[in-house]
């Protein structure tokens, strides 16, 4: 086996230094490399979410209310079609969730999509279909203003995902700041 | 050192999920499905291989007394990259992984084999010894996940076998996991010692 070198301090310094240097400028290449589908992939996935949950648009145009980003669906007549609005709260089971919420032009949900979530699989998890159109709670059509979407639990019309009272709670609760987002939109 | 031993110790003899009971943290984290599980066997197993031949090339540079840290940032590096990467071209599965990729820098597979294996054996041999503790680490995740998704959701790598059941969800809950590393455990040990 080749003389392992001494553990001197110049010795110790100068290999310490030159891996740290040697990996910087590697992962700073990569990074160069990688920096721009990165990008694409996130906007990728903000538009799909869009595409998904608002009904007909031609344009969008994006504005931010408190902090959350809408972006505002117009036709090829320059008509208001409704909004997408992007709006999340920590009240789920296992953290953070964040959901993109589309609206019509009269306030009624037309979908959503989940953006982020930390939900139990298989329990929580479910969220992504259960409340869609064709899902046990579904919430689609229904116009949070003024009538708060809540539990059955908690005296409301939607079922809960059966175990998840906690990750339901915590959607309807986004959707329906969302959908207050959504009166306060300048349209 | 034969290279049939080494390749015999990765998969079976010193497999690090069956004998070793290493990383455990990523094991019982990312096998909620088969094919989670096998993707974080696959990046562990990379960074592995590179990090083995990296450290052993480097092994009569970085003296003894700095080791640890010089081990620690070549690890972290090739982590990095795999995170990079995946995060770049497979966004879907990195949202499913993402924290537990990073975690691999603290996975002590991966600075066990550097310490115990890659910083005493030539370049080929740490080469060899990264792949197939890697690929051990693998085969034992792709398996765990496997079982617990088959059990706790009634499906084999996504594809649902019977129709409309819900399978048992404890089985992908922390508490399932437990018990299928435990009794999977214990039938490959079982197993191996029969060999």
């Amino acid at each position: 086996m080749a003389k392992k070198a001494q553990s001197t301090l110049i010795n110790m310094l100068l290999s310490l230094t030159v891996i740290a240097l040697v990996a910087a400028a590697a992962l700073a290449a990569l990074n160069a490399i990688t920096a721009a589908p990165i990008a694409n992939a996130q906007k990728a996935k903000v538009e799909n979410a869009i595409s998904a949950v608002l009904p007909n648009f031609d344009k969008l145009q994006d504005t931010a209310i408190d902090g959350n980003i809408c972006h505002i669906g117009i036709d090829s007549e320059g008509n208001f079609v409704g909004a997408a609005i992007e709006a999340g709260n920590d009240k789920g089971f296992g953290g953070h969730l964040q959901l993109m919420v589309g609206f019509d032009a009269e306030g009624n949900v037309t979908g959503y999509q989940i953006l982020e979530t930390h939900e139990t699989p298989g329990l929580g998890a479910k969220a992504d279909k259960w409340f869609q159109n064709d899902g046990k709670g579904s919430v689609i059509g229904l116009n949070p203003n003024g009538n708060e979407l809540k539990v059955k639990k908690d005296g409301g019309d939607i079922d809960a995902i059966s175990g998840s009272t906690i990750t339901s709670r915590a959607f309807l609760d986004i959707v329906n700041n969302a959908s207050s987002l959504f009166q306060n939109l300048n349209h | 050192m034969k290279t049939s031993d080494i390749i015999k110790n990765g998969l079976i003899k010193e497999n690090p999920t069956w004998v070793l009971i290493l990383g455990m943290c990523p094991t019982l984290a990312t096998t909620t499905s088969a094919i989670n599980g096998m993707s974080m066997g696959l990046a562990t197993t990379f960074v592995l291989m590179m990090s083995n031949i990296v450290i052993s090339l480097l092994k009569s540079v970085i003296p003894d007394k700095v080791r640890i840290p010089a081990f620690i940032v070549i690890i972290a590096t090739f982590v990095t990259m795999v995170e990079m990467v995946m995060k770049a071209y497979l966004p879907a599965l990195y949202e499913n992984l993402g924290l537990f990729i990073a975690l691999i820098v603290v996975n002590c597979i991966v600075l066990g084999r550097a310490e115990a294996f890659a910083s005493k054996n030539n370049v080929w041999h740490s080469f060899l010894d990264g792949l197939f503790m890697g690929l051990g680490f693998t085969w034992a995740l792709t398996l765990l996940g496997m079982v617990r998704e088959l059990l706790g959701t009634g499906s084999f790598f996504g594809h649902s076998l019977i129709g409309g059941a819900d399978g048992m969800l404890m089985m992908i809950l922390p508490p399932g996991g437990f018990l299928c590393l435990g009794l999977l455990m214990a039938l490959i040990n079982h197993l191996r010692k029969k060999c």
